[in-house]
């Protein structure tokens, strides 16, 4: 059996039967039936599933909490090399302590979506990958695009979202300050990295945005129709939504975001097939995964989708992600993704950034705020022990 | 001698004045709450015709409320391309349907033995129930799980009848649990109290018995009682989620807000969000609107607000 995470997402899912029909076809010994689930209910059905121990060989699991899922022992390692990925985006790749548990077929990334209209209009420039705004130009480009009063914003940040995309979206930024969510080089502490000189200086900035009316403390539940409608100039969003803003306009960009000390940053990680450890036809998951693993597929999720093609080789033939294509922009963005911190623990630091980040916005002391996380983050390791394998 | 100008209906026209100057406030503040409560509905229902750009820009005006603009049945089209609507609607219906009569059933005979029966324990027991009801379902629900995966089951297999284990993915998973009910039959036990005595005796000389007595005379008395236990029976077995999501996997089991989530996707469909919502929205409204009097009596008569 097979989990995704797909109903109701008939393009994906389709892509995702057809492997199952041409896997199923192609050999007599395995085979393989899938059950498709909402994607806002699917972490909670596997994690129940798991307590009653009825969880299937094969899953789809989200990129940031593969390293949990595989501390739980929800996941087994995958039987495949690691150079086998080589060709891949490193934010498709699922690792923790040193092995690979997942590979996804594609990936997503943000962008700073503006008009080259917009951008004239005020005079200002158009930023590239190799020379991104810095952060007082990003400051001085929304403070003009502000004073004319053209728009309700200036800047979307969507601040109405919920849950994961507090950190997918904000973090970035806090990294692009030079601070970050934890401590990579031992994953044992946050100390420092949420709430040293930079990460206070992210703070104050994410904070001032709102203050000063750059954005919406809460904004509207879909950026990029506020984006097509022009209620806003800036929309920090999703590749997901290319092609609804370029349905709406033909002078779209796609830019990346303010350099603020340690470079332009975007987070990494999106959907991910692995193998659970309580599976009873380990040979019959392993052969389905390498079954997948073929460039038409790839090809096939980036047609469906038109999200970015987790591999070079497939990028090629896609003609929006082919050098010159439309959204090749994204793919290079993606290759200079961070991904969220591999760690077991990070499902908890997710959820405490959420919450120091939106009091933040809200008007909390962005020290206090920030060291209480760094606490709170710290006594959730230690509960753990570290969270050692 | 000049007659006073004094008008002869004067005073009896200063009278009714007051009412009506309060009758008319009375009026719209009634007409202020029905519009302030009826405003979400509209709104849904509304939207449920408009393509999503349009959503988002009539908010904020009152176009938000009127169906104007680019009007049209597609997203309810979209929704049953999308969902097994009809399929997630009939299982809604039956789970609802088998957990509010069974419900009835169980927790008003609990309630009968509690408040006609004399026993020793009677009220201990009583005291237990309700203290049950301080408990949130989502501390219980993970032993709950534990528990329903452990328990045996009767399946059919044509013509012969095979013990197995869990009832995970089941219709009985969604029901069952939920059947006996702390909060019902404190309400029937409030209600059975109120019902004199006096004809259990009298049904008594007559040689019923208990369940006679139950089932002669407590119940049809108890028409009101019924009705807001249906009600407060079957609202939370509609909206229920936390507990499909955990315990059914196949789609053709899942009940209707299960459903609701196959919209959330990257780029959110928020015109057959609405769609859906409305659709789903109305067997509940119905449910109401046929019970309301029965409903209101009950409150008002057992103090209680659901």
């Amino acid at each position: 059996m097979l989990w995704t995470h797909n109903a109701g997402n008939d393009k994906e899912l389709g892509v995702v039967r057809q492997i199952i029909d041409d896997f199923n076809a192609s050999q007599a010994t395995f085979k393989v039936e899938y059950q498709a689930f909402p994607q806002g209910a699917y972490n909670d059905s596997v994690v129940a599933a798991a307590a009653a121990k009825k969880l299937p060989c094969l899953l789809d699991i989200d990129g940031p909490n593969v390293p949990n899922w595989a501390w739980a022992k929800y996941l087994q390692p995958l039987d495949m090399p690691e150079n086998r990925f080589a060709d891949q985006l490193p934010s498709t790749v699922g690792k923790y302590d040193g092995k690979v548990y997942s590979f996804g077929f594609y990936d997503v990334a943000l962008s700073m979506i503006t008009r080259k209209s917009t951008l004239s209009r005020y005079g200002i420039r158009v930023p590239t990958l190799k020379q991104p705004w810095s952060g007082a130009e990003f400051t001085a480009a929304i403070t003009k695009i502000k004073s004319s009063g053209d728009f309700d914003y200036p800047l979307d940040l969507n601040t109405g979202a919920t849950g994961e995309w507090w950190p997918y979206g904000y973090s970035p930024f806090l990294q692009s300050f030079g601070g970050d969510l934890v401590d990579r080089s031992s994953y044992t502490t946050a100390s420092g990295a949420l709430n040293g000189a930079p990460a206070l200086a992210w703070a104050k900035w994410f904070q001032g945005l709102a203050a000063d009316g750059m954005v919406a403390k809460k904004s509207g539940q879909d950026p990029a129709v506020d984006f097509t409608n022009g209620k806003t100039a800036i929309s920090w969003n999703g590749s997901w939504a290319a092609d609804t803003v370029t349905a709406k306009f033909d002078d779209v960009l796609f830019l990346p975001p303010p350099d603020f000390g340690a470079g332009p940053k975007i987070g990494g990680g999106s959907w991910q097939w692995g193998m659970t450890s309580s599976c009873g036809s380990r040979e019959g998951a392993q052969a389905y995964l390498n079954f997948a693993r073929q460039t038409k597929y790839f090809v096939e999720f980036g047609k469906a989708t038109g999200l970015i093609p987790a591999s070079t080789t497939a990028a090629a033939q896609l003609p929006n992600y082919a050098p010159e294509g439309k959204y090749r922009v994204f793919l290079d963005l993606a290759g200079t993704a961070v991904v969220r911190p591999e760690t077991p623990g990070y499902p908890y630091i997710s959820s405490v950034f959420t919450k120091a980040a939106q009091d933040i916005l809200n008007g909390a002391d962005p020290k206090q705020t920030l060291d209480k996380a760094v606490t709170d983050i710290d006594n959730n390791i230690k509960q753990n022990d570290n969270y050692r394998s | 001698m000049t007659a006073t100008p004094q008008s002869p209906t004067a005073g009896p026209r200063a009278t009714p004045a007051r009412p009506l100057t309060r009758r008319a406030a009375a009026h719209t503040l009634r007409a202020g709450l029905v519009l302030f409560f009826a405003a979400p509905l509209v709104f849904m229902a509304v939207s449920s015709l408009k393509p999503d750009g349009q959503i988002f820009s009539d908010t904020g005006t009152i176009k938000a409320f009127l169906p104007i603009g680019d009007v049209s049945l597609d997203n309810y089209r979209g929704v049953f391309e999308r969902v097994p609507a009809a399929q997630f609607l009939l299982n809604s219906i039956l789970i609802s349907t088998v957990t509010v009569v069974a419900g009835l059933v169980i927790n008003s005979l609990a309630a009968f033995a509690l408040s006609r029966m004399r026993w020793r324990g009677r009220k201990v027991v009583l005291s237990a129930i309700i203290a049950t009801l301080i408990v949130p379902f989502e501390t219980l629900a993970l032993p709950l799980l534990w528990w329903v995966n452990k328990l045996p089951w009767l399946t059919a297999n044509g013509f012969q009848l095979t013990l197995t284990t869990g009832w995970l993915d089941t219709y009985q998973v969604q029901i069952l649990p939920f059947i006996a009910n702390a909060f019902s039959v404190y309400l029937f036990h409030q209600y059975f109290t109120s019902i004199p005595t006096e004809l259990d005796e009298a049904a008594r000389i007559e040689g019923a018995g208990f369940f006679t007595i139950y089932r002669r005379v407590v119940l049809p008395l108890s028409g009101p009682a019924i009705a807001t236990v249906a009600i407060l029976t079957f609202l939370p077995a509609w909206n229920s989620y936390l507990w499909p999501l955990m315990v059914v996997q196949s789609e053709d089991l899942r009940p209707v807000m299960v459903g609701i989530q196959y919209f959330f996707q990257l780029n959110v469909a928020w015109g057959q969000i609405m769609a859906y919502s409305t659709m789903i929205t109305i067997p509940v409204l119905a449910l109401f609107l046929a019970f309301q009097r029965s409903f209101v009596n009950s409150i008002a008569s057992t103090g209680v607000k659901g």
